[in-house]
């Protein structure tokens, strides 16, 4: 034995590639033993450059701030002004995003459809056409014209508010969609024109139309068929964004920053699931059984959601109680609301449309250029000076 | 009333002339009649390739257009008779409820897609994806289809005197395809099925409601392997 041979060497501590770290290892694994790739929903599991990298200037000297909860700060919206002989008016710029009965179980639609009428604002059906409860619940209910055209009939064409022909999500533009057939209960079947109990492809493009053109048309179409009287929006799942795009809104703060930017309103989905009561606490023992924990739950395409949101189980389902669920997303709308003037009249505005891109400031480079906005503390707009 | 809407006598139809006035008011006069309605028979002259004609009809009148029309001509139509008096394009009688199409002439692309009931009949060819999403509708082309036709099909009935484009009921559900020419080519997860008497009786019984003379033994029938109905990794080469 010398001076090189153990146990001389000093040992040094195991170190985990920053390639291939814990959960890239065990992706690789999961995969490896399975054959199929990882299902789940949730948005982004790292850092990307979101609402959170903008920040506000406040009004100081040269603007003059609102006195908070005395000066009014308005918060209403008008939608379709331009075509639509009958425009829907939001009493609240934060509408509730297209989820399907099927994905959603029914329960979780009347609460949301109770939420969103509690405090004025709309609700959308999504992939798999409009319930009776839905309808009935929802005040302001937008009808999504989606490629697969589930449940897509005339009369509830007629009956909806608003018209959303859908060309992507944000949650996964350009990727269609699958609801596996643990969902497709004999209603969701039925609604949709296919057998129960099998996996069900939501189709990523539209069967009778293909690009802007052809859009143009369809939207004439729709017009026609409904009496030119409704608002038609377009969503776009962002991915080359020229005027609009999508990042999630979480908090008052980002709803004030997308108006700041431009938007007249915007629509929550993971959010408002959330403050249905999905990965509440309370449920932790449950979500403990499926490998997971409260906070971390997102395989809601399973249908085995504890919260009875994200399901078609009737048990399951039956643990969401509508109005209180509904209760709590009304709560929440609020306070998105209320959030959102606070920082209007610390800028100085009347209302939340009067926010601007010049109330903005960026706090990484990479915000700054896709916000197009100033970096924190400089003039520059990268891409632009 | 509109300038372009000319009443009908008794036994007439009324004409609305596309030259003088617009989609606008041919469409709202049609959405505004009642399933009561006297006025039974249309004719809609000069649509010179104009789209979304005659869209959304509710009752149960007879609409004969004399000329091509655009895309969309008698989407949406729920339970009136709709006749094209020349080709029509994309997406003629796309999502119908109930009621008839015929088309006859060509139809372009997407020819009854998403459609939920009633008969298209297309006396020419139609185009790619003819039947595509289709949920329920009948229809028959007395011609031939082109490709990618009744791709992801889910019920109801094509029949295609002719011959077939590529990839002929790819990820097709539960739909029928009945085909008396020449296949170019199956799409997947679509295989030919044996004609049994229930689908030769069907197909008896469509044939004359297009008003066609054929042998239903010169066809074949094709339908879901169903294979593809649950996700899996098999059947990786498929997707």
């Amino acid at each position: 034995m010398n001076e090189f041979s153990s146990p001389h060497i000093p040992r040094t501590p195991p170190r985990r590639s920053a390639t291939f770290d814990e959960y890239s290892i065990s992706e690789i694994q999961r995969a490896a033993a399975t054959g199929i790739y990882d299902i789940r929903g949730g948005g982004a599991k790292r850092k990307l450059p979101h609402f959170d990298d903008l920040l506000f200037l406040g009004a100081s000297v040269s603007r003059y701030p609102l006195e908070g909860y005395r000066e009014r700060c308005g918060t209403d919206v008008v939608l379709g002004t331009r075509f639509a002989s009958k425009p829907i008016h939001l009493k609240i710029p934060v509408t509730i995003a297209g989820m399907s009965f099927g994905a959603l179980s029914g329960n979780a639609k009347e609460a949301l459809g109770r939420g969103a009428t509690a405090v004025g604002t709309s609700t959308t059906t999504g992939d798999g056409g409009m319930t009776p409860e839905e309808r009935g619940h929802s005040q302001t209910l937008v009808y999504q014209y989606l490629p697969s055209r589930y449940g897509m009939n005339l009369a509830d064409l007629r009956k909806a508010d608003a018209i959303e022909v859908v060309i992507g999500q944000g949650a996964k533009p350009g990727g269609g969609g699958m609801l596996l057939g643990q969902k497709i209960s004999p209603r969701v079947a039925q609604m949709r024109n296919l057998p129960e109990g099998i996996d069900q492809r939501s189709a990523c493009r539209h069967p009778d139309w293909t690009g802007p053109d052809d859009l143009e048309i369809k939207i004439l179409e729709l017009r026609e068929l409904t009496n030119w009287e409704k608002p038609i929006y377009i969503k776009v799942g962002a991915s080359r964004p020229y005027y609009d795009t999508a990042l999630a809104i979480k908090a008052g703060a980002d709803v004030a920053k997308a108006m700041a930017l431009g938007a007249d309103a915007v629509a929550i989905g993971t959010a408002a699931l959330i403050a249905l009561g999905d990965n509440a606490p309370e449920w932790e023992a449950e979500y403990q059984k499926l490998g997971t924990t409260a906070g971390a739950y997102d395989d809601w395409h399973e249908g085995r959601d504890p919260a009875g949101i994200t399901t078609q189980d009737p048990d399951l389902a039956a643990r969401l109680d509508p109005v209180k669920a509904g209760r709590r997303l009304a709560n929440y709308l609020s306070v998105l609301t209320l959030e959102a003037q606070a920082i209007a009249r610390a800028c100085g505005k009347s209302h939340l449309h009067n926010l601007e891109p010049e109330d903005l400031v960026a706090l990484t480079i990479e915000a700054a250029a896709m916000a197009q906005v100033p970096l924190a503390g400089t003039e520059w707009i990268p891409g632009r000076s | 009333m509109s300038s372009a809407l000319k009443p009908a006598a008794r036994n007439e139809a009324v004409l609305f002339d596309l030259a003088v006035d617009k989609l606008r008011g041919l469409n709202a006069a049609l959405a505004a009649l009642v399933p009561q309605t006297n006025q039974t028979s249309w004719r809609v002259l000069n649509p010179r390739g104009e789209h979304a004609v005659a869209v959304g009809v509710t009752v149960p009148v007879e609409i004969t257009i004399d000329g091509h029309v655009g895309y969309y001509c008698a989407g949406m139509n729920d339970g009136a008779v709709i006749t094209v008096e020349g080709n029509a394009g994309p997406g003629v009688a796309e999502n119908m409820m109930s009621g008839t199409v015929h088309v006859r002439g060509d139809a372009s692309q997407a020819a009854g897609a998403t459609a939920h009931g009633g008969l298209l009949i297309i006396d020419g060819n139609a185009s790619a994806r003819c039947g595509i999403s289709m949920k329920g509708i009948d229809i028959v082309v007395k011609g031939s289809v082109g490709h990618m036709s009744a791709f992801m099909a889910q019920s109801g009935n094509l029949v295609i005197l002719g011959d077939a484009g590529e990839a002929l009921g790819d990820s097709l559900y539960e739909a029928r395809i009945f085909v008396r020419g020449k296949v170019a080519s199956l799409g997947a997860d679509c295989e030919e099925k044996p004609m049994t008497e229930g689908d030769a009786a069907l197909l008896t019984g469509l044939l004359k409601r297009a008003g066609v003379t054929a042998e239903v033994a010169e066809f074949k029938i094709y339908g879901s392997a169903r294979t593809l109905y649950h996700f899996h990794v098999d059947n990786a080469g498929a997707y």
